[in-house]
């Protein structure tokens, strides 16, 4: 990081032209970041402006933008969510298995083998969820329906296609499992020593230990991290399209051939084939996920920038 | 109740390192023994073996026994984790749980071993173990605040509160005193000689001063030579340790001449 | 006020504490392993009376976690046991996450493999049905677009990077730092919007040309190069800038032939990583790039052949029969994670190699 002393000769110092076109190409790059993002939003918007004002006879479905919309968003919302449900516990033991129990040189191994999986295209974990997952997903989901229907998610009836929210929402949550659980691993290997030795020297057997010091101290990161799992799951695409290729309507129920879509998965369906205001009324939902992700991360990023205050290290 | 520590003939390893050998002392209960040596010679590593946190380098190994009253810690069937139990540890530099208030640092220690322990009783064990501290005075007001909110000498003896909570028989203290400034020693060094009258207690220290002023008994630590293991060169009465010392090294470690 | 501890007075707390004696009961030492066996047994035998995998599996994994709970309590006592018990479900929860990562990895190379050949490797699907064509063109046009995108986002992000460690300073740096990781969360799909709306705007609405999708995919790139530019620049010495400035060199060479050259392995690193990241993108290209099944060379003309959508609409819309497409968007899909595997490898190999500069 530059000293501040270098701050202040850069201030006394003739400015050299050579100076001053790097330093005003360097600002501009940085600016240009500023304008794209707000362009993002601009753009979007006046392409989205025509489904919002246009009449709600116009729009797909006849009823207007909102009526269009909010199935897609509640599908959105449903599936990430439940995805995060599963990937977050699984995530914080794969961390401390990798950080706290695993021997170190499998440790290691481990870590990168994760860090890879974590690039996987999200198109191949759409083709695994439709070609694997779904047609083993039919006979637990029939269990499940019969068993434990009068759980609103699991009411049934079980479709034999395997083509359910289930499956997506298992695919999401695999899907985010790397990241989410490479941003934890982080946080608990930086957990100080001390404060693991502090406990250990109590008498804190290993679970003990990693309760009263690691966890504790790992705590903001988790919560991080499962916001930009969260934030990965909100905006993720084709893995959803391929599993979910019809929309049922607003309904808990994972297991049915009635599903809800998602905002991201509805675009990349019907984008390709779409003229006019269909267009906009695409660009109006995507406009609404842009909010809804954003909201999200910028969560996300003041905890974990919160954290970076209280840490313990001192 | 403070025990006795018997260590025989023992060799540490980290790895195929052998960073300490043939290491041979009796540790009397009720008094305070302090380790002396020049940097890397092993104190730590030894201090460490104690209370079995060594172990937890990974691929780090002991050969040699130690006894505690009679009680081999490297028995089979003894678990480390109740070794620790019995021999608490102090560190280099202070480290009070963050996450933890005042009291919940201390209490630490007390709801591992026991779940169901009544408020009103904990209480008083943390009340006790403040006192025992001389820390009761100045914390009494703010037990809910976190324990990293203290200074640097009142996080030592928080920590020393907090080791001596759960009722060790022994208490090693890694350079106590070496992050904190003269007022805060002496406050710590005045504990340890009211400490002594209840446990055991091994203090490792650079400050030669230090260990004649505190302990009872000092060990003088040396490397061997460059890249050979350290030992144990001489331990005796700190009173002779400093007046009379029978190994040349010691005399010239504490008269500041080296090599 | 008493200064020493006072032992025998108080409640009698210590006594039961002190009774902890260091040997207590303990497990056989290959105990967890012969459970675990015991387990595995009793899974396969569940599953040769008919059971199905996952079923049998939860129930031995399942029993396993409740006998050496319940073993270890009763030998060793309850917090030993809670210990244990976390080791298995940590452990379980562990291997069962990796299931799902390695049958991915396992599905896409054998269903890929079968048309892992040269054919798919020099040939485009011009006029194919059913049997034989290949991916030639789409290969093309993932390594053409995303060179594009590499060409627009490199500079950027590299000279952001360099204003934020460099010159940045208040409130600009403070929101381009902050804008820059909210611009890491934007789903890719509205990145693909973006650069429709963009281009919709000046080119009139149902336009598609490859340059489309590489401005959608910079707006995704960016931000992970300035993020790992930043990282590395903060991590060279602030001597050796210092030094440079004790020689009378202007800043501006300072940065070009002092502190780059230092971090240069770390940001080749970083730059592979983000191409790693964008190259397998699916969505944005899919409504900004389209598809075709000839090649298109020209990223401003019209619709190109990507990687990923050509794996996408093999599946989708296979035709009759189906199994020559299927297999295709599987080769297609197995070719799009050896790259991506290449490309991470070839990160990890540039900082292995290049990098001690800074670091030892
Ligand atoms: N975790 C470790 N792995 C390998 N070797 C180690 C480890 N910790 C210490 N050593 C080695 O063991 C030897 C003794 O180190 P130790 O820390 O015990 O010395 P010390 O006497 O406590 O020194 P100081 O006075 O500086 O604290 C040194 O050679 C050191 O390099
Ligand atoms: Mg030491």
């Amino acid at each position: 990081m530059p000293s501040s002393t270098e701050r202040t000769r850069a201030h006394r110092a003739p400015q050299r032209p050579g100076d001053r076109v790097f330093a005003g190409l360097s600002t501009g790059a940085g600016v240009l970041i500023l304008v794209v993002l707000a362009g993002v939003a601009a753009f979007l918007l006046t392409e989205a402006w025509p489904a919002l004002v246009a009449p709600a006879e116009d729009i797909p479905g006849g009823e207007g933008v909102a009526i269009y919309i909010w199935p897609l968003l509640f599908g959105t919302l449903l599936s990430a969510f439940l995805a995060l449900l599963i990937a977050a516990p699984l995530a914080v033991a794969i961390a401390l298995f990798i950080t706290h129990y695993a021997p170190r040189r499998i440790a290691q191994a481990l870590g990168y083998l994760i860090d890879l999986l974590a690039a996987v295209p999200s198109i191949i974990y759409g083709l695994w969820g439709i070609a694997v997952l779904a047609p083993l997903s039919v006979e637990p989901s029939e269990w499940l329906a019969e068993n434990l229907g009068f759980i609103p998610l699991f009411a049934g009836p079980a479709t034999s296609t395997g083509r359910t929210m289930l499956v997506a929402v298992i695919v999401l949550a695999v899907m985010i499992l790397p990241i989410t659980s490479a941003v934890v691993r982080e946080a608990f290997r930086q957990t100080p020593r001390l404060h693991e030795e502090a406990s250990l020297a109590l008498g804190a057997t290993r679970w003990e230990m990693i309760r009263m010091a690691v966890l504790p101290f790992g705590r903001s990161s988790i919560i991080g991290a499962s916001m930009l799992g969260l934030g990965r799951a909100l905006g993720e695409t084709m893995a959803v399209a391929i599993v979910l290729s019809v929309s049922g309507g607003v309904t808990f129920n994972l297991i049915s051939s009635g599903n809800p879509k998602t905002i991201a998965a509805n675009i990349a369906l019907d984008f390709p084939e779409s003229t006019g205001i269909a267009v906009n009324t695409l660009i109006a939902s995507g406009l609404v996920l842009f909010a809804v992700t954003l909201l999200v991360n910028m969560a996300a990023r003041a905890v974990i920038n919160r954290r970076r205050e209280f840490s313990g290290a001192n | 109740m403070a025990k006795r520590i018997e260590v025989k003939d023992l060799d540490i390893y980290y790895d195929k390192f052998l960073a300490v050998q043939g290491v041979s002392m009796t540790i009397q209960p009720r008094s305070i023994t302090a380790l002396i040596g020049p940097s890397g010679c092993g104190k730590s590593t030894f201090l460490r073996t104690l209370n079995r946190m060594h172990e937890l380098v990974p691929n780090a190994r002991v050969d040699g026994k130690i006894f505690m009253d009679d009680e081999d810690l490297y028995g089979p069937g003894v678990d480390p984790v109740s070794v620790r139990r019995e021999i608490g540890m102090v560190f280099q530099r202070p480290n009070p749980f963050p996450t933890m208030s005042i009291y919940e640092n201390v209490a630490a220690g007390l709801r591992l071993n026991s779940t169901r322990i009544k408020k009103a009783d904990l209480d008083e064990l943390v009340e006790r173990s403040l006192r025992s501290a001389n820390l009761w005075e100045e914390v009494k007001d703010r037990l809910n605040r976190p324990g990293s909110g203290l200074s640097g000498g009142q996080q030592q003896r928080l920590c020393i509160a907090r080791a001596i909570a759960v009722q060790p028989g022994v208490l090693l203290m890694d350079e106590p005193c070496s992050a904190l400034d003269p007022i805060s020693t002496q406050a710590i060094e005045d504990l340890m000689l009211e400490l002594k009258s209840d446990y055991t207690i091994v203090i490792v220290t650079h400050n030669m001063q230090q260990a004649a002023r505190v302990s009872d008994v000092t060990g003088f630590f040396n490397l061997r030579g460059v890249g050979q293991p350290g030992e144990l060169v001489e331990i005796d009465e700190t009173t002779k340790i400093f007046s009379t010392p029978s190994n040349k090294a010691t005399e010239d470690y504490i008269s500041g001449r080296f090599g | 006020m008493p200064t020493t501890t006072s032992r025998d007075q108080g409640p009698d707390l210590h006594t039961p504490l002190n009774a902890a004696p260091l040997t207590h009961g303990q497990l056989p030492r290959r105990a967890p392993q012969s459970v675990f066996l015991a387990a595995l047994v009793a899974g396969i035998a569940l599953l040769l009376s008919g059971w199905n995998v996952a079923a049998a599996a939860i129930v031995a994994g399942f029993g396993y976690a409740v006998v050496v709970y319940a073993w270890s309590r009763a030998v060793e006592g309850p917090r030993k046991a809670t210990d244990r018990l976390v080791t298995a479900v940590v452990t379980g929860a562990f291997l069962l996450a990796l299931i799902p990562l390695i049958s991915v990895v396992f599905t896409v190379i054998s269903k890929g493999a079968p048309r892992f050949d040269d054919q798919f490797f020099t040939y485009s699907m011009r006029g194919v049905v059913g049997e034989g064509g290949g991916a030639y063109h789409a290969i093309m046009g993932t390594l053409i677009i995303t060179g594009l995108a590499a060409l627009i986002s490199v500079p950027i992000g590299l000279l952001t990077a360099i204003y934020l460690v460099e010159y940045g300073r208040g409130k600009l740096a403070r929101a381009i730092t902050f804008f820059v990781d909210v611009m890491t969360g934007i789903p890719s799909i509205v990145a693909g919007l973006f650069a429709y709306a963009l281009f919709a705007l000046i080119f009139g609405p149902g336009v598609r040309m490859g340059i489309m999708g590489a401005v959608a995919l910079s707006v995704l790139m960016i931000p992970v190069v300035v993020r790992s530019t930043e990282e590395m620049l903060k991590i060279v010495p602030n001597e050796l800038r210092e030094a440079a400035y004790a020689l009378a060199v202007p800043k501006w060479r300072t940065i070009v032939k002092v502190v780059l050259p230092t971090a240069l392995a770390g940001i080749a690193t970083g730059v592979t990583l983000a191409v790693a990241r964008v190259i397998g993108e699916t969505a944005p290209l899919l409504v900004t790039v389209g598809i075709t099944s000839s090649d298109n060379f020209n990223p401003f003309d019209g619709r190109m052949a990507t990687l990923p959508v050509f794996s996408y609409y093999q599946y989708v819309t296979p035709g009759v029969p189906p199994d020559p497409a299927l297999n295709r968007a599987w080769t297609a899909a197995l070719t799009l994670i050896i790259i991506v595997m290449v490309l991470n490898l070839a990160a990890r190999l540039i900082s292995r190699l290049f990098a001690p500069k800074t670091r030892g």
